[in-house]
């Protein structure tokens, strides 16, 4: 094996490590936790693959601070009316694509069923993470993170984040 | 349940409406001839969705399926998607460009008005088969709808009755489209919510200005809208169209929320974080800040803040109905612009902080009214009439969707 696939194995390891971390604070409810995943400065984005194949720059949330997310949750506890529901979320292995200092890019897939308080399930969500990280020893923090869903449609509302 | 044993429905009275009509099979066919088919104006799209000739895009009237498309000498048309040999779709893309509509199956070729150019082997092959010697390719195409333009929209409809667009929304309603779509308009992005009901629970939702600050509390959650700031609804001569909008709101403490104690957490006090999602360009140079526009039966235009959008109520049988969203801007936004929308967007949507309610709560009705459809929903708020209103407590709009409704629906 070259030296360099070695070395994107074991990164696209450790940024799957976190990103474990990161779907298991939104799937056992622990949501205060998700804008800890991501740098102060910061882009969220849900959007669909239709929007981003047509150059069309605008989605379903857009944030460009933590502040912002910090505020999204705060709304989910005191603000909005949902039903009661949970997400869990599969996630593939990251695909590393550009390596620069200690910029990382990377693609990783998910799939997300949503769990209704009557115990419906169904497939909610299924797409790729297409992140910008910023990988020191320290951490490993979100700059950027497009959620491009495969299906433009969201059934009845998207309350928890992906 | 059938016909006979329904609570019948007084037709002077906008003030009940029976839970049937949300469920019941028959009248959902009922409503596609006589709504959808009859003299209104349907949502077909946005000219910027098409803006070039060759340009087409496929959507629904009712249940029929839709092509709209930009023929070459500019003019906007439209006709059924569906192949006059067998039925099958002509156009099988959201969207795209075409020179003319060759249906798959057995290669009948249309053009982008769509007449129908050839039929495949008509005349037989080797001297064999093939039409009948008095077929006439004249007789033979999808139905096509009449279509008008208005600021940027396209409608189109299937009766020779329709009066013209302008009329049909009535002045005052009109005056509040134009006043928002003023100049060219972009499309910055589009998504489909899927509603778990009725296309008639959502369109009611959009004309209730009663539950707007009830149901969803992150305006007074974060102390910045009060149900007592001025503003109104209008409601067209027909019933069917109608605008609310509330002019410009302070944030601070809401006196009218204490008061009725209202179920937003009271005791905390809450803030943003990041408060750019408020910061509100006076775009129209009016301090209106939040307006609701609909035109029946199916086009919803939404100014809230900075966020623009038209929603497009398709129904989809009985208890499911599709909202096709375009966030559109104007092709003069510049970047500060576009970005103040787009943080905007967030009030909006499936997860928008002022609106995810509206995505469930008409799900609510059709799963907690499942075991009474003889029972009524009460539309009583602000009397029984459907006039214009200053008062944002009054469910006038939504009688006067019924009053569109029940001239054009015998039930
Ligand atoms: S169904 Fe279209 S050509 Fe036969
Ligand atoms: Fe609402």
């Amino acid at each position: 094996m070259n030296p360099d696939l070695i070395e994107r194995t074991r990164l696209s390891a450790s940024l799957g490590y976190m990103m474990e971390d990161y779907v298991r604070a939104i799937d056992t409810d622990d949501l205060e936790r998700w804008p800890d995943f991501f740098e102060p400065d910061c882009i969220y984005k849900v959007t669909s693959r239709e929007n981003v194949e047509a150059g069309l720059p605008f989605g379903v949330i857009y944030a460009d601070s933590r502040a912002m997310l910090q505020d999204r949750v705060k709304s989910l506890r005191d603000a909005n009316i949902y039903e009661g529901q949970s997400y869990r979320h599969l996630i593939g292995r990251p695909w590393v694509t550009q390596v620069d200092g200690e910029t990382v890019r990377a693609e990783t897939s998910f799939m997300v069923v949503r769990i209704m308080r009557d115990g419906q399930s169904t497939l909610f969500a299924t797409g790729v993470y297409q992140d910008v990280l910023r990988v020191t020893p320290e951490a490993i923090r979100l700059r950027e993170r497009i959620v491009v869903c495969d299906s433009s449609r969201v059934d009845t509302l998207m309350a928890l984040p992906l | 349940m059938t016909e006979s044993s329904r609570t019948p429905w007084p037709r002077d009275d906008l003030t009940r409406v029976p839970y049937w009509v949300y469920d019941a099979p028959e009248v959902y066919r009922q409503e596609q001839e006589s709504i959808y088919f009859g003299p209104v104006w349907n949502y077909l799209g946005l000219e910027a969705e098409i803006p070039q000739s060759g340009d087409y895009k496929t959507t629904f009237v009712g249940d029929m399926p839709v092509v709209v498309t930009r023929a070459a000498d500019g003019g906007v048309h439209a006709f059924e998607n569906r192949c006059a040999h067998r039925g099958a779709l002509l156009a099988l893309k959201n969207k795209g460009r075409a020179k003319d509509f060759v249906c798959v199956y057995h290669a009948w070729r249309h053009d982008c008005e769509g007449n129908l150019l050839n039929a495949t082997f008509s005349r037989g092959v080797n001297g064999e088969g093939g039409m009948p010697s008095d077929f006439d390719r004249a007789h033979y195409g999808p139905r096509k709808l009449r279509v008008t333009t208005l600021c940027g929209l396209i409608f189109g409809t299937l009766s020779d009755e329709t009066p013209p667009i302008e009329e049909y929304i009535g002045e005052p309603v009109l005056a509040r489209l134009k006043r928002v779509l003023h100049k060219p308009l972009r499309i910055y992005g589009t998504y489909n919510q899927v509603l778990p009901n009725n296309w008639k629970l959502y369109f009611e939702n959009v004309k209730d200005t009663y539950h707007s600050s009830l149901l969803h509390t992150f305006f007074a959650t974060f102390k910045v809208s009060r149900l007592s700031q001025g503003g109104g609804v209008i409601v067209s001569e027909s019933g069917g169209n109608h605008v609310s909008y509330s002019l410009t709101h302070q944030g601070g403490e809401d006196s009218e929320f204490d008061k009725e104690r209202l179920r937003a957490n009271q005791e905390e006090q809450f803030t943003l974080q990041d408060k750019s999602v408020l910061n509100i360009v006076d775009e129209f140079g009016d301090g209106c800040h939040v307006q609701i526009l609909s035109v029946f039966p199916g086009f919803v235009l939404q100014a809230i803040h900075n966020s623009l959008a038209i929603r497009h109520i398709q129904p989809k049988g009985t208890e499911e109905t599709h909202l096709i969203w375009n966030l559109i801007g104007f092709e003069d936004d510049d970047e500060q612009m576009q970005v103040t929308r787009m943080k905007h967007a967030n009030l909006v949507g499936p997860a928008g902080f002022v609106s995810m309610e509206d995505g469930a709560v008409g799900g609510f009705v059709q799963r907690g009214s499942a075991g009474s459809p003889n029972e009524s929903t009460v539309v009583l708020m602000g009397g029984s009439s459907t006039e214009t209103s200053t008062s944002r407590a009054s469910e006038n709009s939504i009688r006067g969707f019924w009053k569109q409704y029940r001239q054009l629906v015998s039930l």
